[in-house]
């Protein structure tokens, strides 16, 4: 979450005091994302070295003065806005490489371990529909980052079960052992980039 | 108080060669006030397990509980009064009455039941207003939407006396935000005294459950623990859910 382009939000519904940004700063973040709302006047600052923001208050501190946003920051929150966060690269996923680990070890039952951590991400996933289950106190912003951490987890658990059901059938369809499943595995490692 | 029980159920389909088994010693309490979900893939036994809890279907081996009666050996009778009056079904494809309003939908397994049609809409009604839906009575199901429809069939399903819900993937049909006001719905009536199973695959509409149980190859491998005391929750050693 970049202090820089929430600040330049909060600027273009209008002109507004530092202090007055610092408090819609906190408001509209702090539930969500506890942040350090101690940069937010050095970063302030920078907005209008940059010419992003601009200020008549020459002399007045950074609570006093009454920022506006430039033409310039008006382009720079449109770009950032639309520019997507790089998603090229997978993150190398620690629970991937786990369940690659067990459906390679003869002695641990990989369908097992693949529970395990599906239970782990159903528990999780009911913490979070708890905190969203009185709808009539429901915070918008709140609520839309609550689903985006659900969906997240979904997403983890609907690998599982694609995983499961992958060993599954290679399993079924090997008609020697469950090391025929294991033999394919290298293949998969190097192209996740998992052997490194 | 259980209001369903399952001791030790099993379903066989088939003989010999052909026998296949759907379930495997199942055990499952659900209590009122509580909301379970039944999670696993398909070919699970989930279905079957649903069915046999509604008394829809006989199980080969073990004891279906429902406030506190044993199915088995209810005459065919008593089985169906216990279908009309004690349990609701959901299921994903709604299952409304196109030729009826959406309170005549609600109202028809009380007029089924022999209640004088008049008494049976007035709950019927009650049934809708509780659930938000009372402006939505009059209107005929394909006048409403995915969402609503699904609504309408959970109202039919708690309406009047009844005390357990059966859901076989309730919002398989609809999207997230109609799905979880679905879920919503589900769990305001266990909020109100009744006890509901869901069967899903969707790990979404499972996590608005109290407790979740994974089911595979028939057997109920494993459940969730108990969600966190409130006490728990004011303990700072206990972890709790942070975003990123």
């Amino acid at each position: 979450m970049s202090i820089r382009h929430s600040l330049l939000a909060l600027l273009s519904e209008g002109p507004k005091y530092g202090f007055q940004l610092r408090q819609e700063f906190e408001a509209s973040t702090g539930e969500v994302w506890p942040l350090n709302v101690g940069q937010v006047y050095t970063t302030l600052q920078r907005l209008e070295r940059d010419g992003l923001a601009e200020s008549d208050d020459v002399e007045a501190d950074e609570r006093q003065k009454n920022y506006r946003i430039t033409d310039l920051g008006d382009r720079e929150l449109a770009h950032w806005l639309r520019t997507p966060p790089d998603l090229t690269h997978p993150p190398r996923d620690e629970l991937v490489i786990k369940v690659l680990v067990a459906s390679r070890l003869p002695d641990v039952d990989v369908y097992d371990v693949i529970q395990v951590h599906r239970r782990y991400l159903v528990q999780l996933m009911q913490q979070w529909t708890r905190l969203k289950e009185d709808e009539s106190n429901l915070d918008l912003a709140f609520a839309l980052a609550v689903d985006a951490e659900l969906f997240r987890l979904d997403s983890v658990v609907r690998w599982l079960d694609s995983a499961d059901g992958r060993l599954r059938r290679a399993y079924l369809e090997s008609s020697t052992s469950p090391t025929h499943v294991t033999e394919v595995l290298p293949r998969i490692r190097r192209r996740n980039g998992a052997h490194q | 108080m259980s209001i369903l029980e399952l001791r030790k159920v099993s379903k066989v389909y088939g003989e010999g060669e052909t026998e296949v088994d759907a379930l495997t010693d199942i055990d499952l309490s659900v209590e009122r006030g509580s909301l379970v979900a039944i999670m696993g893939p398909s070919g699970s036994g989930k279905s079957t397990l649903l069915t046999i809890a509604g008394s829809l279907e006989e199980p080969t081996n073990g004891d279906v509980i429902i406030n506190g009666s044993r199915v088995q050996g209810m005459s065919r009778n008593d089985k169906a009064r216990l279908r009309r009056r004690t349990v609701g079904y959901v299921f994903q494809d709604f299952n409304l009455l196109a030729g009826l309003t959406a309170v005549e939908n609600v109202s028809l397994p009380l007029e089924l039941d022999g209640v004088p049609m008049k008494k049976a809409q007035a709950k019927g009604m009650a049934a809708l207003e509780e659930l938000g839906l009372a402006d939505r009575a009059q209107s005929y199901p394909d006048q409403l939407s995915g969402g609503e429809r699904q609504r309408v069939a959970i109202a039919r399903a708690v309406v009047g006396e009844r005390s357990l819900l059966l859901a076989d993937e309730p919002s398989g049909a609809l999207d997230s935000v109609n799905g979880e006001s679905v879920m919503r719905m589900i769990l305001a009536a266990c909020h109100g005294g009744i006890a509901a199973v869901v069967v899903t695959h969707d790990a979404k509409l499972a996590s608005w459950a109290d407790r979740v149980v994974f089911l595979r190859d028939g057997k109920a491998v494993d459940e969730t623990l108990p969600p966190p005391t409130p006490e728990e929750l004011l303990n700072p050693d206990v972890p709790k859910p942070s975003l990123p």
